[in-house]
Order: C-alpha cells, then sequence, then structure tokens
C-alpha cells in the first residue's frame, strides 16, 4: 500500500448521505451483520473492503433495499438517507431504489439495445416527455458512463455484443440515466480485465462530482486508488472506518493491519 | 505399521502395454457402450415397425374407388308436379333416386356390351349407399337441372372398394350378402373400360363419419374440426390461466408450505390419469353446469384441466431459468416486481413458455380417454358446423376418439380408416412438436 495517491487524496468536509446505526442481518439463523453504526458522506466514494463472506455486499444492498427480495432475509436497526428512514413502513422500496442505484457485480445488460438499456429507467420513472427528451437523458447517461463515443454510432444494436468492459460502464451508464443521488458498487470491476478496470475506476472518480458512491471491492489496491474513505468488515463486523489513508498506513485495529498485509482474508 | 507387511516391489510397467486394470475398465465401457447401441437400435426398429405399419395399412385410406356414371335425372321421378317447386322436390327421398342410378348403370353396361346376368337392381350394389343421397343433394342444389343428363362419380361399395384393393376376394365372400361374384365380375368389366377406378380420396381428409352401412363415405374432416375447436378452448384458458399462474408462484408468491402444497398438488396432477379428469368434467360441466354433452366446448375444458399442470410446469421451469441477474438489473434501476417480471423476464422465459404450452396441446390433442365420458366418442355424424357457437357447443367427436371409433366398428373396412386416421393424427403431433423445437431454436438467447 505504498500508493503515493492515497496521501493525495482529499477529503473535502461535506455532508453526511447515509447513516447507518445498530444494523442487524440475519439470513434465517446466520447472524450476517452485527452491530454497524456508518456515516457515509455525499460526494464522496466509501470503500467496503474485507475477506469474502465477511458481509459487505450485503451491508450495501441494505443500502437500496435489495435485500428484500430474499424472503428469509430480515434487517433490523436504522438506516437513514437524508435523515429518512428507508425500512420505514411507509417507504417503497421501488421509490427508494430509483433514488440509490446499483451496479451489480457481473456486468448484467438487459437483452435490449444499447439504447433501450439506458431509456428503460427513465421510462417507468417517466422522467422524458418526449423522445427528443429521451434522446438527450440517454446521451447524458453515455456519456457519464465514459461509453458515448465507443457506442453512439450503435445505439440500436443489442448491449449483450459489448465487451465485458464496455457493458460494465453501460450498467453503470444505466444506474446514472435515473438520476440517482447514491451510487451503491458491488464489485463492479471483479470481472474485468485490467484495461477496462481502469477506464472504470477512473469513471468513478469522475462520478464522485455528482454522487455519493459506495464500492465494495475485493482488490485492496482498487480502495485505495478510487476511494476517500474506507471501512474495512471482517465476520460481519465493521472493524475500523476511516480516510482511505489512515486506514491503508495507520490501521488501528489489528485485524485491519493482518488484513491490508495479506495476513488474512 | 509391523514389520510383516512388507511392500510389494512395484514394477516397472510401460505406458505401451495395458495393464489388467485398463483392460477391464475398457471393456466394460465396451460393453456399456453396446447395450445403449442394441437398446436404441431396438427402439429404431420398434419405430420403423410402427411407421411401417401405420403407412401401409392407412394408406388405403386415402384412395378410394369411384364409378363414373351418367345419370339422368328424370322429370317424371323427381318432379312430378312439373312445378320445380323446392318444396315439392324435397319430397322425394333418396329410395325415389335408386331407380335413375340402377338406370344409369344399365344403360351403362349395355352401351360397353358387358355381359351380365345381374339385374339392374342388384348392379346398384356396386354402388356406395351414398351414392343416392349424393345425387339428391345435387338436384336440390340445381333444381333447373332436372331432366338433363349429369355426368356423377359415385363412391363404389366398400366391398368393391376392398375387392379392388386386395381386402376382398372371391373366396372371402363366400358367406357376404352385400356383394356377389357375378358383381365383382361386373366391375372387373368396368374396370377394363375404364370407368370405375381408384383414385385419391379428398373426402375421408374433409368428410365426416358415416354409418356402419357405408364405411366408404367415413371421413376425419369434422372431427378435425372437433378437436380444432377444443384445442382453441385449451389455448384460450389454459395458456393465461397456466402463465398467469406459475408468474405468481414463482415471482410474487411468499415460501411457505402453503405453497410448498400447492406445488406438489400441481406435479401430482401432471401425473393423474386423464380419464379421472373426464370423470370430474362429467360431474362438475355436464352433470352440475348442465353444458350439453359430446361438445367440444366441454371436451375442450376437461382438456385445460389436463394441460394446466404441464403448462404451470414448463413455464415455471423456464421463469426459474432466467438468471437472477437481470431481475436484479431490472430492481436495481427501481422497476417494480411487476414490472421486472413483465418487462425483462417473461419476454426472456417466451420460448419457453411457447413450447411448454404447444407440447401440453400436443398432448391434449391425442387424448382419448376423457372424452370417453362426456360423451364425443361414438357414432356422432355431425355436418361440419356453420359457426363458431355451433362448432363449441353442437355434438362432435375428435381425431383420437375417431379413430377409436373406427377400430372398434366390425367392418374391415373401417379398420382402414383407422390406420389412415392415424396417419393425420400423426402429422398434427409432428408439426407441432416441429414447431416446438424450431421456436426454442430460433429465441434460445445468450444473456
Amino acid at each position: 500500500m505504498n500508493d503515493k495517491n492515497i496521501m493525495e487524496s482529499h477529503m473535502g468536509t461535506t455532508a453526511i448521505k447515509i447513516s447507518a446505526r445498530d444494523v442487524q442481518v440475519y439470513y434465517g439463523d446466520n447472524h450476517a451483520i452485527k452491530d454497524v453504526s456508518i456515516d457515509i458522506e455525499d460526494k464522496t466514494v466509501t470503500a467496503f473492503i474485507g475477506p469474502s463472506g465477511c458481509g459487505k455486499s450485503t451491508f450495501l444492498r441494505c443500502l437500496n433495499r435489495m435485500n428484500d427480495t430474499i424472503d428469509i432475509c430480515k434487517v433490523t436497526g436504522s438506516i437513514r438517507i437524508d435523515d429518512e428512514d428507508i425500512y420505514d413502513r411507509r417507504v417503497d422500496p421501488v421509490q427508494l431504489r430509483a433514488k440509490v442505484g446499483m451496479v451489480f457485480q457481473k456486468p448484467n445488460p438487459f437483452p435490449k439495445s444499447i439504447y433501450d438499456n439506458v431509456a428503460y429507467g427513465p421510462r417507468i420513472h417517466g422522467l422524458a416527455q418526449n423522445k427528443a427528451d429521451l434522446d438527450d437523458i440517454v446521451e447524458r447517461a453515455l456519456r457519464r458512463g465514459a461509453i458515448w463515443n465507443e457506442v453512439k454510432d450503435r445505439l440500436q444494436s443489442p448491449g449483450i455484443g459489448l465487451s465485458g468492459g464496455q457493458q460494465q460502464r453501460l450498467c453503470i451508464a444505466r444506474a446514472v440515466a435515473t438520476e440517482p443521488e447514491v451510487l451503491l458498487m458491488d464489485e463492479p470491476c471483479s470481472a474485468l480485465d485490467p484495461i477496462a478496470t481502469a477506464q472504470v475506476e477512473e469513471l468513478i472518480d469522475e462520478l464522485r462530482q455528482s454522487f455519493s458512491v459506495v464500492i465494495v471491492t475485493h482488490s485492496m489496491q482498487q480502495a485505495a486508488r478510487v476511494s476517500q474513505k474506507t471501512a474495512f468488515f471482517h465476520l460481519g463486523n465493521m472493524v475500523e472506518y476511516g480516510e482511505t489513508g489512515q486506514i491503508f498506513t495507520t490501521p488501528q485495529d489489528p485485524r485491519t493491519e493482518s488484513y491490508i498485509t495479506g495476513r488474512i482474508g | 505399521m509391523t514389520d510383516a507387511i512388507q511392500k510389494p516391489e512395484k514394477k516397472k510397467s510401460s505406458l505401451l502395454q495395458l495393464d489388467a486394470r485398463t483392460r477391464t475398465r475398457n471393456a466394460a465401457e465396451k460393453r456399456f457402450k453396446a447395450y445403449g447401441m442394441i437398446a436404441i437400435a431396438f427402439g429404431l426398429l420398434m419405430l420403423s415397425i410402427l411407421v411401417f405399419n401405420i403407412v401401409t395399412r392407412g394408406a388405403g385410406a386415402y384412395q378410394q374407388t369411384f364409378i363414373a356414371l351418367e345419370v339422368e335425372l328424370l322429370a317424371g321421378k323427381l318432379d312430378k308436379k312439373g312445378n320445380r317447386d323446392l318444396d315439392d322436390i324435397k319430397k322425394v327421398s333418396t329410395f325415389g333416386y335408386t331407380p335413375l342410378l340402377s338406370n344409369a348403370l344399365e344403360a351403362k353396361v349395355i352401351e360397353l356390351g358387358i355381359e351380365t346376368d345381374l339385374k339392374a337392381k342388384k348392379m346398384v350394389g356396386i354402388l356406395s349407399k351414398s351414392a343416392a343421397a349424393q345425387v339428391r343433394d345435387y338436384v336440390l342444389n340445381n333444381p333447373n337441372k332436372i331432366g338433363e343428363t349429369i355426368g356423377f362419380e359415385f363412391l363404389a361399395s366398400s366391398r368393391v372398394d376392398g375387392y379392388l384393393k386386395g381386402r376382398v376376394s372371391r373366396d372371402s365372400i363366400g358367406n357376404d350378402k352385400n356383394i356377389s361374384p357375378a358383381q365383382l365380375d361386373l366391375v372387373d368389366a368396368l374396370k377394363a373400360e375404364g370407368c370405375l377406378a381408384k383414385r385419391f380420396n379428398m373426402s375421408f381428409i374433409t368428410g365426416s363419419d358415416a354409418s356402419d352401412a357405408r364405411p366408404e363415405a367415413a371421413g376425419m374432416g369434422t372431427s378435425m374440426i372437433g378437436s380444432f375447436f377444443m384445442m382453441l378452448v385449451v389455448l384460450v384458458l389454459a395458456l393465461p390461466i397456466g402463465v398467469a399462474a406459475s408468474i405468481y408462484l414463482e415471482e410474487f408468491a411468499p415460501k411457505n408450505w402453503i405453497t410448498d402444497i400447492i406445488e406438489v398438488n400441481i406435479s401430482n396432477l401432471a401425473a393423474v390419469p386423464s380419464i379421472v379428469f373426464g370423470i370430474l368434467g362429467l360431474a362438475v360441466f355436464i352433470n352440475y353446469m348442465h353444458l350439453p354433452n359430446s361438445a367440444p366446448l366441454v371436451g375442450g375444458l376437461v382438456l385445460t384441466l389436463m394441460t394446466l399442470p404441464t403448462i404451470i410446469i414448463s413455464t415455471r421451469a423456464s421463469l426459474k431459468a432466467v438468471p437472477p441477474s437481470i431481475r436484479d438489473a431490472a430492481l436495481g434501476v427501481g422497476a417494480s416486481k411487476m414490472q421486472s417480471v413483465f418487462h425483462h423476464v417473461l419476454p426472456l422465459a417466451a420460448p419457453g413458455i411457447l413450447t411448454g404450452t404447444i407440447i401440453g396441446l400436443a398432448q391434449a390433442l391425442g387424448e382419448t380417454a376423457p372424452l370417453l365420458l362426456i360423451g364425443m366418442v361414438g357414432f356422432i355424424a355431425s355436418n361440419p358446423p356453420d359457426s363458431i357457437a355451433t362448432g363449441l357447443l353442437s355434438p362432435n367427436s375428435a381425431m383420437p376418439a375417431q379413430i377409436y371409433e373406427w377400430a372398434k366398428r366390425a367392418d374391415p373396412a373401417f379398420y382402414e380408416r383407422a390406420w389412415g386416421g392415424i396417419i393425420i393424427l400423426l402429422v398434427f403431433l409432428v408439426t407441432m412438436n416441429t414447431i416446438a423445437v424450431i421456436l426454442r431454436r430460433r429465441f434460445e438467447r445468450r444473456w
């Protein structure tokens, strides 16, 4: 972790976007997340790192209630976005997910055209008044996904036909098309080659201007490169949370140190 | 670990020589392959025997013996009052037409100079009993032709037809009252003159069933229409109900003991003997709801019950096969559960659903047992229906029921038609299954 960039990534003082308190997650009898409390800042990239099965993806999926789709999953505690409890009975997860977009581990474009992939979200949320509006939204999203130049001539060809890295950027474009406020990324680069990874990481850094980005990653180098804040998860506990530079250079907890030096995980 | 156990000295082995163990393994593999090939060869042999049998026995039904005659439509017999009033003409029954036929046949025999001891009345025996009705139908449709001489092609009686096809011989008719050797002599003579010949019989495919006395006139057409209306009912009911039920069970229903019980029951229903569905249909649709007997609507309802489990099982399987990442993607951009199902999952599952539906329909098309109980098996000589309502509600048979009906009649002429009917049924089934395979191939997607 001798990357010089760590020290250079600057942290502005920003507002708290997501605030979680005493979050517990159970899969049936399995206590997957224990007592996690964390404040995630706006316009910041927050990385969740930790060994496999430590609960970082589970916790990420709590933030847009994707865990609701799993019958046996039970979440307690409070998660507030902009000071509103997202597990309140009045909250419709559909509305929440429009506000908290998500990019998945494996690129999962719909088996439709590139255009329709991006336009789907805005269409179902009624963001466009007419075709021209929608064209604008699609172009803007694809530009923000840093993929516009590669696909602008073949918007009607299937999204499946793109390369893995392009597919993932298409998925990012699809996620930002609905103008979310938070973007969750679940190991977005684990299925990509190093060049595509570099492109996506660059993109994540740009997205920070507009969103609060939460990224789960297996790669500590990646966390160091893209994030300003890092949380280390181990066996369902959040062990340590702090500035990325501090976590990687002077970890407070011995478990964090063991993990980043490669002794556990 | 005692010293008594001595480590056997390892022999130097060559890769170029098979050791005993490898040889046994290879032998076992060869034996297994041989068993497999024998099994498949046996299956193929049986299949080819079946197909050969069906085709050789059934092909006869598509050929029929016709006799060409010029019939003088005597005004004195058909329209005694001479006013060409259709109501008066209708009063003359088919019996009134028979003399015209015997006159025509006699005239033909004299014209061709055929020697025969038969009286004209006996000669008519070589014509089908449907011949008189054929002339009468013609006259009722064209009353202005009365008095003219019109050329007709009449079906020969089933015995004559069997004689030409080799089914009936002079030896075999010793006790047969329907045909005599003298009549066969006449047939031979007419055949030599070219006015009696076998040719392709379209009316077997388009016609309706005929009574025991005239197997030569029986056809599959009306029962095909009956089957068509039943399939229509099955498609209209089973597809939406089945797909809706599977979507609900697969995507929306909570996983608990109630849905578990439902799931087990659906799997069991798929294995319930079809006659049970027939009894259910008899009890519910006919005895309780008082829907008409023998109606394709009832048959369709019964077959719907039978097809539903098949459709539900195959639909659920194809819904399950849609990768969860697609659902995640849809939910991730804020689609509701229903939007994710209808916009993304269902289109991907559609080819599988269609294939399952077609296979379910093909199964229902070939089903006979439930039709026994709701009165669709039996002699139902109805005319082709003139509207959708009569098609659904008036008594009709179905293809497999028609085949069964023919197979159990005494006259060997009907056997031939049963085999011929099987050919039509198989053509339908093979076509439907081929469509299912093509659909699956065509729409198979990578994701």
